[in-house]
C-alpha cells in the first residue's frame, strides 16, 4: 500500500492549564485518526461545536502545533520530524492554509498583491518580475479574478468575498496537494458564500487538490464534502461518507447537531423544542 | 407603503388601484403614500408599537474639504405590532445595524438622521424618539425599549460580577428594595435556565452561550415593550444557538413584547420571526409574513438568497450572486440591485422602484416582478 497523502494516526494533544496549585491537563484533541489517500482528491469536512478541537487539529496538520500523542504523516514522513528549513519549505509548498476571517488574514497596511508575489517567489521558485506576475495572475484566474483587478489594492478596498478568493489564490500559487481551510466561509456574506464553496469543488475536481474543510455549518458540509468527521470534546464521535452520515446520523451528538440546524424550510412551522442546555 | 400607511383594511383600495395602473403612475403614487396622515385617524386592529416613516440616516464625513456621504439607511418605512417579531435580513454593510441603531436613537456623529421619523407607542402614548429630551430617553430605555447589541457575548463589564451588571442596568427601573429586586432577578434567570450562582460569577467564567443568556435576561428583566436584538446568536454554534433562540422567543411570548431581530441567517428568520424585511443597500426591498417571503419570494434578491442556501438532503448545484455589494457612498442609480440582477430591464437603471403591496401585507420593490402579481391582488 502506498503512503497516504495525509495520515493522522491516533493523534492527541494535552495542554496544561491553571497555576501552580490548580494545575490540570486539558485534552484538546484526543485520539483522532483520519486518512486522505494520495491520487484521489477529496473534501473532508471536520464538523463540531466551538471548543471541540477542530482548529487545534488543523494547526497540528499544518505543523503549527506538535501533537503530544500519536503521529501525523504527510506522504509517509512524520511532520514533527521536520528540522531543516528546506524540508519545512517543501512541506509548506504541499500543504497550505486558508483562515476564517479574510479581513484579518491580510495586513491592512500592505498591498494585497505583495502576498501573492512573496508566495510566488518563495514557494513557486519564480524569478524576475514577469515570471512572478504570471504565476500570481494564473492563480488569480483559478479563483475567477485577475492580477489587473488586484494589483496595488489594499485589503480595505476589496469585499470579504474577494479577499477570501485572494487568500485561496495565494494558497494555490505553490500548487499544493492539500489545503486546510478553517471556517473559510463563516465570515463571508450569504450571497457570496456559495461562490466560494463552489470554488472548493472546482479545486478538487480540476486541480486535484484535497481539502480539509473545517466548519460548523452542516448544510455547506453536506453540499461539498465527500467525507465528514464529527468531533465533540476533542474526540471523533462519528465519521464516514458525508451524505450517509448527515442523512442518518447515528451518534447522539451528531443527531443533536443535525436537529439544531435551522432550515429556511421550517418557515411557518412551530420551532421544535431542544432538550439540552 | 403599508408600513408607513394605515393597516390593511384602509390600505387595500388605494394600493389595489395603483397596482392596476402602469409602473410610472405607481411611482407617482408613492410619495403621497409615504406621508400618511391617515395613520393616526384610523384605529388599527392590532396595536402598533413602532412606526418608522421614510427614515434616512447618513454617515457624513468631511476631511480636508472632501465631504463624503454614506447613505446607510435610505428611505425605510416599516411598522411592528405588539407581540410580533419582525426580522431584518440582508448581507453585511446593507444597513441593518445602522437602521436599528437609528431606531433606538443610539447614534452619534458622523451618523445622523437626515429625514423621517421613528415613533414608539408605549403605554398608549405616541412618542417620537427624536423629540424626547435626554431624561425622557433615559427613562424609556431599558424600561420600555431594550437593545441586545451585536457581539453581545462581550458587552458585560469584565471587572464587575454579573449581579452588579444587573444592578447597574435594571435597579433604577424596578421600583423595589434591593432584596426583592435580587429575588426577581433570580426568578428571571430561571426562565433562561441559569442557576442563581451565575450572579456571583465574572463574565469570563461563563461560556459564550451562558453569557448570551445573561444578556438576554438583562434585556428582558424589566419586561420591556420593545426589544431589539442585533445578531444575538451569530457567534454561537448551532446547538447553543437553537437553545438561545428558543428561550428568547419564549420570553418574548410570555411578556408580550415586540421585537426586531437582525440576522443574516435566513434559517433563523424562518424559525423565529413573524414578519421579515429584506434589506439591500440601505433600502427595504421586500417585506411580508416570514412564510410568504421565504416560500414565495418576489424580489430577485430575496429569491436568490433563499434558493442559494444549501440544505441537508439537497444536492442540486447552488450558485453565488455575481458582482459585488454596492458602495453606499456612490450607490448605483435607480434600483440599487440592478447591476447584479438577472431580471434587470432598462427602467431599473433609471428610477428606484417603490415598495408596493403585491398582496396585502407583502410588499416588494421591483419594476419587473411586483407588477406581474396583479391577478393575485384581484382575488
Amino acid at each position: 500500500m502506498s503512503a497516504a497523502l495525509l495520515d493522522v494516526d491516533h493523534v492527541g494533544i494535552t495542554y496544561t492549564v491553571g497555576g501552580l496549585f490548580s494545575r490540570r491537563n486539558l485534552r484538546a484533541v484526543d485520539d483522532v485518526s483520519l486518512r486522505l489517500e494520495a491520487g484521489s482528491p477529496e473534501i473532508l469536512a471536520i464538523i463540531g461545536e466551538s471548543g471541540s478541537g477542530k482548529t487545534t487539529l488543523a494547526r497540528m496538520i499544518l505543523n503549527l502545533a506538535a501533537p503530544t500523542a500519536g503521529a501525523i504523516r504527510f506522504l509517509g514522513a512524520d511532520v514533527t520530524r521536520i528540522r531543516s528549513n528546506r524540508e519545512r519549505m517543501a512541506f509548506m509548498r504541499q500543504v497550505q492554509p486558508i483562515f476564517q476571517n479574510p479581513f484579518e488574514a491580510f495586513n491592512p497596511l500592505k498591498r494585497i498583491d505583495r502576498y501573492l508575489f512573496v508566495s510566488a517567489r518563495r514557494f513557486a521558485g519564480a524569478h524576475g518580475r514577469a515570471d512572478i506576475d504570471a504565476r500570481a495572475d494564473k492563480a488569480l484566474h483559478q479563483v475567477g479574478l485577475s492580477l489587473a483587478e488586484v494589483k496595488g489594492r489594499f485589503p480595505h478596498e476589496l469585499s470579504g468575498g474577494q479577499l477570501q478568493r485572494i487568500a485561496i489564490a495565494r494558497a494555490l500559487i505553490s500548487a499544493p496537494s492539500l489545503i486546510i481551510a478553517d471556517e473559510p466561509v463563516s465570515m463571508v456574506d450569504a450571497s457570496l458564500r456559495m461562490s466560494i464553496v463552489n470554488l472548493f469543488k472546482a479545486l478538487r475536481d480540476e486541480l486535484k487538490v484535497s481539502i480539509v474543510y473545517i466548519t460548523h455549518d452542516l448544510a455547506t458540509a453536506y453540499y461539498i464534502s465527500d467525507r465528514v468527521l464529527i468531533m465533540q470534546h476533542g474526540k471523533a464521535v462519528e465519521s464516514g461518507e458525508a451524505r450517509a452520515v448527515l442523512d442518518h446520523p447515528q451518534h447522539p451528538y451528531s443527531i443533536l447537531l443535525k436537529n439544531a440546524v435551522l432550515s429556511p424550510d421550517d418557515a411557518g412551522k412551530p420551532m421544535s423544542p431542544v432538550g439540552v442546555s | 407603503m403599508s408600513a408607513a400607511g394605515p393597516p390593511q383594511g384602509a390600505n387595500s383600495s388605494p394600493s389595489g388601484g395603483s397596482e392596476a395602473a402602469p409602473a410610472a403612475s405607481v411611482g407617482a403614487h408613492q410619495p403621497s403614500a409615504a406621508v400618511p396622515s391617515s395613520a393616526a385617524d384610523v384605529k388599527p386592529a392590532t396595536e402598533r408599537v413602532l412606526t418608522v416613516r421614510d427614515l434616512r440616516a447618513y454617515y457624513r464625513t468631511k476631511y480636508f474639504g472632501v465631504s463624503r456621504e454614506v447613505r446607510a439607511v435610505d428611505g425605510v418605512s416599516l411598522h411592528v405590532d405588539r407581540n410580533e417579531i419582525y426580522g431584518l435580513a440582508g448581507e453585511s454593510s446593507c444597513g441593518k445595524t445602522t437602521l436599528v441603531k437609528t431606531i433606538v436613537r443610539a447614534i452619534r456623529p458622523p451618523l445622523g438622521v437626515v429625514d423621517g421619523s421613528v415613533t414608539f407607542n408605549f403605554a398608549g402614548r405616541d412618542r417620537d424618539i427624536y423629540a424626547l429630551t435626554q431624561n425622557e430617553l433615559e427613562s424609556i430605555r431599558w424600561r420600555h425599549l431594550s437593545y441586545i447589541l451585536q457581539g453581545s457575548m462581550n458587552v458585560l463589564n469584565p471587572v464587575r460580577r454579573v449581579r452588579q451588571s444587573f444592578v447597574d442596568f435594571a435597579y433604577r427601573h424596578i421600583q423595589q428594595p434591593m432584596p426583592e429586586f435580587l429575588a426577581q432577578i433570580e426568578s428571571h434567570l430561571d426562565r433562561v435556565r441559569l442557576a442563581p450562582t451565575v450572579l456571583d460569577a465574572y463574565p469570563h467564567e461563563l461560556s459564550g452561550g451562558m453569557r448570551q443568556r445573561v444578556t438576554i435576561a438583562l434585556a428582558t428583566v424589566c419586561r420591556p415593550d420593545f426589544i431589539i436584538a442585533d445578531e444575538p446568536t451569530t457567534a454561537l454554534d448551532v446547538v447553543v444557538q437553537k437553545d438561545v433562540l428558543t428561550m428568547l422567543r419564549e420570553i418574548q411570548r410570555e411578556i408580550r413584547s415586540s421585537m426586531i431581530l437582525v440576522t443574516h441567517d435566513i434559517g433563523v428568520h424562518a424559525n423565529v420571526t413573524d414578519r421579515l424585511g429584506i434589506m439591500y443597500a440601505g433600502r427595504l426591498v421586500e417585506e411580508g409574513r416570514t412564510v410568504d417571503v421565504i416560500r414565495n419570494p418576489r424580489h430577485p434578491y430575496t429569491s436568490h438568497l433563499v434558493t442559494s442556501l444549501p440544505r441537508i438532503g439537497d444536492v442540486t448545484q447552488k450558485r453565488g450572486l455575481e458582482g459585488t455589494p454596492p458602495n453606499l457612498a456612490a450607490p448605483p442609480t435607480g434600483c440599487r440591485f440592478h447591476p447584479r440582477c438577472p431580471l434587470a430591464i432598462a427602467a431599473c437603471c433609471v428610477e428606484a422602484p417603490p415598495l408596493i403591496d403585491v398582496v396585502p401585507g407583502h410588499r416588494v420593490a421591483c419594476w419587473v416582478t411586483a407588477p406581474l402579481k396583479e391577478p393575485v391582488i384581484a382575488q
